[in-house]
């Protein structure tokens, strides 16, 4: 078992020179804007006095070096720092709102997929076929659509003229109570918690956002499938398993669709951790409380914990994401290990 | 907010004759009770003397805690309900006394005042205050200034219910500004209860906790999402509001918000964009009031060439396309303020320069400078203020290439602008939006027109309105001298034209099931007089 265990490890260390330059990327960047917050947190009236106790407040007086260190000693504690903006600690406005765009990404994922994944698989079977134009036609509408057009275009019909969505106000409606705090996770939490009104509520609002989210996200998952169920269907394995009499249904999932899971399930990663940092407009049309509206609130302000405290819990998210996906690998195909690295 | 109890609410609301069983709030909150309102930006704190507060988290301060006097109310010519700078009403003080020199001013608060948890209000609780908001720094200290507080030992509580203050210099502005959001009491109790040796004026308790007096106490704070108020039913500020509970909810996207309101989901929008408003007028109840004090200017920075040349300035501000910029940038919404008259009669700021749109003149002008044959320049707006500052930009753009000046937008992000704009004021020509909370000319040209301030973004510099406005700011405006000084202001920066304004900005809020709103000058949601529709 711990040989098992052993390459996983090996990996996480790997991770380690990645974070260092992560963290001190993001701290340089971050200075380097333009944009003084002390200037910023001083308020509407401010006097260059004002200004300086502001500075001072910040800790912004001190030499970068200093600062840096300060940084590190903090981070090494788990301590992300303070964004001045929230008031909040770092680590705490992150737990809040990461669960909101990790449920609302995942959800639009998995919608994603079980429209995409089938439609790609039969566009590439009944190649020329009216699904085949069909899949065409969905992926091209779904990149060509910006976001945020989708989403007000949803608010309107479903909500504006119809009246069937609920109100695009966050994650639920101010009628309900968050469930408790589990994992962060509506859904989740509010059947743990035994509420099912809670959960009908929650999944209402995440309806349509989910929706919009997965029509951007069905473009690359469909043709990726497409394309690669393509070149598996056209190989020699196929075509010997074909003549070996195997039942189409085996040649089709069994032989060809495993093969061809290896580059959708790479696409999905990316897909993944592209959308949950992209997905700020979306977040800002259905007043979602996610990371992305965050970020760019925290980027806006010169707001320097919150930035640095963002970018690296995307990258920690983007390496998990990827130990994730190798790991998967080795389950779709078992060709792949990591004692061969 | 972890510390809200369920239990607590769910009493509560059946005690207001909502469903009692239910583990939500009934689905339609128009239950008479509810106000639900929405707005663009975020609440950041709950305590304005924080620094890095913003300034949509004022409206805590006007809501959930009392100052020791307040502004009355007026209904404007246009029939808008707006609050009152010339009337000083009570709210914790019952009475006040000015000494005859003008220096002490003694507050009698009233005796029947408590904070939300029973406790009474004292003299004490308003001299820590007091103290507080001096001595935080940053904005809460600089607004006091404003008002000639600069220091602690100037409060003095003399017993539970008389308090002093002490001031070095008499002036018109100490009133009003103890009814500026800034010096809200604060139960010191509480706070010092939960102050530490590196926290001596509780920031972290009250950032999340307010501990006050007011009209609503928050029941619930989700940060980036939603401020719910509930009323205070021992208020004794003023009448009691109508609403038992008011829903603050965050909406980013304004096509999202205008949705809500016309469905009718929500009562309230607050600060709605100026195209909004003006397509929503004939569905809704549209109220769009001029904000006072506050002028869309064209600044030229006077001590870079070539608007160090008058005659360039003036050339500026008859080629400027003012009718095209208020109904492009402004859609009509606010007041206009050019083509007045020559002739100044009267004290009235922001009031409108007497030049139009007049290309024959900008050329006369023009070929008088050092610059016949034109020149280029940069022109830079902020691109956290594109909805006005952009089609503005542009329409500036084209008319100044009609008298030969070459102009290039610049677009600078919001983290940069306030440096470079204001800080640095090293940009050539820009616009700006400075409106000053306290009504007084004399207080405009103290932040706009005075060397060195922070909005003065023109680097203008002139020994008389320098000392005019020094000799202005603190004096009582019926003073005999008083309308005179101001003239021989409003004269100068006329003639030599630092900021040439574009127009008066509205500030609009729709309406859909609600009524008795009140234009304020901090631009915050005054939940307080709010009444539902018909009412």
């Amino acid at each position: 078992m711990a040989t098992r265990w052993l390459p996983i490890l090996w990996r996480l260390v790997q991770t380690i020179p990645v974070v260092i330059g992560v963290v001190i990327i993001s701290f340089v960047l971050t200075r380097a804007l333009p944009g003084d917050p002390a200037v910023q947190f001083a308020g509407q009236m401010a006097t260059p006095e004002s200004i300086e106790q502001t500075r001072v407040a910040l800790g912004l007086d001190k030499s970068l070096p200093q600062q840096f260190l300060i940084y590190c000693k903090a981070l090494l504690q788990g301590d992300l720092g303070r964004s001045v903006a929230t008031g909040r600690p770092v680590l705490t406005d992150l737990s809040t709102r990461l669960p909101a765009s990790l449920e609302l990404t995942l959800t639009a994922l998995v919608l994603s997929c079980l429209i995409a994944i089938p439609l790609g698989v039969l566009a590439a079977v009944r190649q020329g076929s009216w699904v085949d134009h069909l899949c065409r036609v969905l992926v091209t509408a779904g990149v060509s659509l910006p976001t945020f057009f989708t989403g007000i275009l949803l608010i309107y019909v479903f909500y504006y003229l119809l009246g069937w969505a609920p109100s695009p106000l966050g994650r639920l409606d101010f009628v309900y109570f968050d469930p408790p705090r589990v994992t962060g996770f509506f859904l989740i939490d509010s059947v743990l918690d035994g509420d099912l009104r809670t959960f009908a509520g929650a999944a209402k609002q995440l309806a349509l956002p989910a929706i919009t989210l997965a029509l951007f996200t069905l473009a690359p998952i469909a043709r990726m499938t497409r394309a690669a169920m393509l070149t598996a269907l056209s190989s020699d394995y196929i075509r010997t398993a074909r003549a070996a009499g195997l039942t189409p249904r085996k040649v089709l999932f069994g032989y060809a669709f495993r093969n061809a899971l290896l580059p959708v399930v790479t696409t999905l990663g990316m897909v993944f951790s592209f959308v949950l940092g992209a997905n700020v407009l979306v977040e800002k049309v259905f007043a979602w409380p996610g990371i992305g509206s965050y970020a760019v609130e925290a980027l806006v302000q010169s707001d320097y914990a919150a930035v640095q405290g963002f970018v690296l819990a995307m990258a920690l998210l983007f390496v998990l994401i990827n130990l994730v996906i190798d790991l998967s690998y080795t389950l779709i195909d078992p060709r792949i290990g990591f004692s061969s690295k | 907010m972890s510390s809200f109890n369920r239990r607590a609410f769910l009493a509560s609301a059946a005690g207001a004759g909502m469903l009692p069983f239910l583990r939500v709030l009934p689905a339609t909150a128009q239950t008479g009770d509810t106000l639900v309102t929405v707005f663009g930006q975020t609440i950041n704190s709950l305590d304005l003397h924080r620094s890095g507060t913003n300034r949509a988290s004022y409206q805590v301060a006007i809501n959930c805690y009392d100052r020791l006097v307040g502004f009355g109310a007026k209904q404007l010519p246009s029939g808008e309900m707006s609050y009152d700078y010339d009337v000083i009403v009570p709210e914790l003080a019952e009475s006040w006394t000015i000494s005859d020199d003008g220096l002490t001013i003694t507050f009698k608060l009233k005796p029947n005042a408590t904070f939300w948890d029973g406790s009474k209000v004292t003299a004490e609780d308003v001299k820590w205050s007091f103290d507080r908001a001096v001595s935080a720094g940053g904005f809460p200290t600089v607004q006091m200034r404003a008002g000639g507080f600069s220091r602690p030992d100037q409060f003095e509580a003399v017993d539970a219910e008389t308090f002093v203050v002490k001031l070095d210099y008499p002036s018109k502005l100490s009133l009003p500004d103890l009814a500026v959001p800034v010096p809200f009491i604060i139960n010191s109790a509480v706070a010092k209860a939960n102050a530490t040796e590196d926290d001596p004026w509780a920031m972290e308790y009250l950032h999340t906790t307010p501990a006050g007096s007011g009209a609503f106490k928050v029941m619930r704070w989700d940060q980036g999402q939603q401020l719910v108020y509930e009323r205070n039913d021992a208020w004794v500020g003023g009448d009691l509001p109508a609403f038992q509970r008011v829903i603050v909810r965050e909406v980013p996207s304004a096509a999202t918000r205008r949705a809500l309101v016309e469905r009718g989901d929500v009562q309230v929008s607050f600060d709605i964009p100026d195209r909004d408003a003006s397509e929503l007028a004939d569905k809704l109840t549209v109220h769009s009031t001029p904000i006072e004090n506050c002028i869309h200017a064209l600044c030229l920075n006077t001590k870079f060439a070539p608007f160090t040349d008058p005659d360039v300035r003036k050339a500026v501000a008859y080629a400027t396309p003012y009718d095209a910029i208020f109904e492009s940038a402004a859609y009509g919404r606010g007041a206009k303020l050019w083509g007045g008259d020559t002739e100044i009669t009267d004290t009235a700021w922001p009031r409108p320069f007497p030049y139009t749109t007049d290309l024959d003149m900008a050329r006369a002008h023009m070929a008088k400078s050092g610059y016949p044959d034109g020149f280029d320049v940069t022109l830079s707006i902020s691109l956290d203020l594109v909805s006005w500052m952009e089609p503005a930009a542009l329409l500036i753009q084209e008319a100044m290439a009609e008298i030969g000046i070459n102009v290039t937008v610049d677009r600078i992000p919001g983290a940069n602008w306030r440096t470079v704009a204001l800080v640095d004021k090293s940009l050539d020509m820009l616009l700006e939006n400075f409106g000053g909370w306290l009504n007084t000319p004399d207080y405009y040209f103290f932040w706009a027109y005075q060397e060195g301030r922070l909005f003065n973004a023109s680097n203008y510099s002139h020994p008389m309105v320098e000392e005019l406005t020094d000799q202005t700011l603190h004096m009582p405006m019926d003073h005999p001298d008083y309308a005179g000084l101001i003239k021989q202001m409003f004269e100068i920066v006329i003639e030599d034209l630092p900021r040439i304004p574009l127009y008066q900005p509205a500030l609009n809020v729709a309406m859909n099931g609600a009524d008795g709103y009140e234009f304020w000058f901090h631009r915050q949601l005054d939940a307080r007089p709010l009444t539902g529709a018909g009412a």
